[in-house]
């Protein structure tokens, strides 16, 4: 396990180095001036000399990317040019938002693909089974910045079960969550449908039968469970989709996370700002990732990176 | 049986699609930038048979005309994405060592972004503009095509008649273009289909977030952002626009998918 880690880790490295990098890119290979693209045509000289200084952008772009990755070493994210605040505050102010709208989103995925995909393929071939891959299907055609406002008109100005929009309690996530899930749902309900088919055939599936197991508990100790390692594959891979999903669905409810930060940010052309929160985003996903792969070892020690 | 109805379900929506694209100038009823303030946010009328917008613009020719736009930058991604793709994974899969080691680290880096976050980030630099949605959508999108080809290449380069070609002393661009292509074609065929409801997606979620195509330009991700702020009076600007994308989207998903379950099937 611990040769795995860290061989895990230093594929991570590079990665995580080259990412940065990236994001660094962005702002300073702008072509054209970025200080006059942040302050616009109307700025005076002094005002974008100073903004200049400000963002270190006078100073040779080796050193400048030498101190981006200091700064980043001691969490140092620079400042806001419109918020009298640093970048890690804003941004940690803020994460706990779209870590919960994320959270929740998973659940909602989860809850509604776990039983579907069950049912499925328990009656595979069925009237339920062929509904379960019709709703996967639409699922993954529904665009989330036309589900968020189609969610809205139905259950909160038609209705008017839940808030339309703003964080609170559980009303005001329930159209976040569920719009940002169920596209995750529906990717889920059709990898665990053709996982668990796939299990069922299994010998030991088959062994579990003849040693006259009920079965239901064939299903939940052995089939269910050996469908799982798929799936948590999945839901990490789209633990990424979902924290880039929250662009547009905290944009849509109005929720106060890093997704609607960084659409606001773009939008005030706070460029260090807009830096942060890439990458956030970014590293998040990346972390998610590396741990879900130790997770994954953890869970079926046969995984190697031997050959 | 099943296979054929999706395929033909899915083909015949697509077709439908790109003809009424194709065909906007002849089946829109109007101009889909000609202004009439006097007919604002109407929700039906017998000339205007999906409403009008804020501007009083029909949307039924914005919508035909916004299919030209979803599709263009749809193809033009898959296109070029493919493209750099195919020369990236070729070379990765083909020359191996090195080469391999680094291209692949690069398309590491890049998926270490999820999905449309490095566009959105490209475009808010670079701002709004059809060639910067293209270049922004293309900045990852050939990452899936590279590592496709990579892989399949690998796969098939011990094969006998590779090895074979390559004692007759064929080059390696006649290699990989002669006998590998014909094999690489069927899965990136499948990866393109899905490739391309993508890039939709994407160019409207760009759009909706004011960073795709620039106004007045009609686009169905821009046309619903319009319309988020009348949600409550008029909410036919945020319904039919949303209900194209997904009709596109679901087409593309149902000829993937059937093509996909063939190719299974050729294989096993």
């Amino acid at each position: 396990m611990r040769r795995y880690f860290i061989h895990r880790l230093l594929l991570l490295l590079p990665t995580l180095l080259g990412a940065l990098t990236l994001v660094f890119a962005l702002i300073h290979l702008i072509p054209g001036d970025p200080v006059e693209i942040m302050l616009g045509e109307t700025a005076t000289g002094a005002d974008k000399q100073e903004l200049r200084r400000n963002l270190g952008l006078d100073q040779p772009l080796l050193t400048q990317y030498r101190n981006f990755l200091i700064g980043l070493a001691a969490g140092n994210l620079g400042r806001s040019l419109y918020e009298q605040a640093s970048v890690s505050e804003i941004i940690t102010a803020r994460l706990p938002a779209t870590l919960e709208l994320a959270l929740c989103a998973m659940i909602a995925a989860v809850l509604i693909a776990f039983p579907l995909a069950t049912l499925a393929a328990v009656n595979r071939g069925r009237l339920l089974d062929r509904g379960a891959l019709l709703f996967s299907l639409f699922g993954l055609s529904l665009p989330n910045f036309w589900l968020g406002p189609l969610l809205m008109l139905v259950f909160s100005i038609q209705f008017g079960w839940t808030p339309v929009s703003g964080r609170g309690g559980l009303s005001h996530l329930f159209l976040p969550a569920l719009t940002l899930g169920l596209g995750m749902a529906a990717i889920l309900t059709r990898i665990l449908r053709a996982s668990l088919l796939q299990t069922m055939h299994e010998d030991f599936v088959r062994t579990a039968r003849a040693k006259g197991l009920a079965e239901k508990q064939v299903w939940l100790k052995h089939t269910l469970r050996h469908a799982l390692m798929s799936t948590i594959t999945i839901m990490s891979l789209q633990f990424g989709a979902l924290l880039a999903g929250s662009l547009i669905t905290e944009t849509i409810f109005s929720w106060p996370g890093i997704g609607r930060l960084t659409v606001q940010a773009i939008q005030t052309r706070d460029y260090p700002l807009v830096q942060g929160c890439v990458l956030v985003i970014a590293v998040s996903y990346l972390l998610v990732n590396f741990f879900t792969d130790l997770l994954y070892k953890l869970a079926d020690p046969r995984v190697s990176y031997e050959k | 049986m099943k296979n054929n109805f999706w395929l033909f379900s899915g083909a015949i929506i697509l077709l439908l699609l790109v003809a009424s694209a194709l065909f906007a100038p002849a089946l829109a009823p109007h101009h889909p930038l000609r202004q009439n303030l006097q007919n604002d946010l109407i929700a039906f009328a017998a000339d205007h048979p999906l409403g009008t917008d804020k501007l009083g613009r029909d949307i039924l020719s914005r919508i035909l005309y916004g299919g030209r736009i979803s599709l263009l930058i749809g193809v033009a991604t898959v296109s070029l994405s493919l493209t750099i793709g195919f020369i990236v994974g070729s070379l990765s899969g083909y020359c191996g060592g090195w080469i391999d080691l680094l291209l692949m680290r690069l398309v590491d880096i890049l998926l270490a972004f999820p999905g449309i976050l490095l566009a959105i980030a490209f475009t808010a630099v670079l701002g709004p503009g059809l060639d910067h949605v293209v270049m922004a959508l293309c900045l990852i999108g050939w990452t899936s095509y590279a590592r496709l080809v990579r892989g399949e290449i690998l796969a098939l380069r011990e094969r006998e008649y590779i090895q074979a070609a390559r004692a007759l002393g064929g080059a390696p661009a006649r290699i990989v273009w002669r006998h590998l292509l014909p094999n690489l074609l069927p899965p990136l065929l499948i990866q393109a289909t899905f490739g391309l409801a993508a890039a939709i997606v994407a160019e409207g979620s760009l759009s909706f977030l004011g960073l795709g195509v620039e106004p007045p330009t009609p686009s169905w991700g821009a046309m619903l952002n319009d319309g988020r702020q009348f949600l409550l009076v008029a909410p036919h600007l945020t319904t039919y626009p949303g209900f194209a994308i997904m009709l596109t989207v679901l087409g593309l998903n149902l000829v993937g998918d059937a093509l996909q379950e063939r190719l299974d099937k050729r294989n096993r």
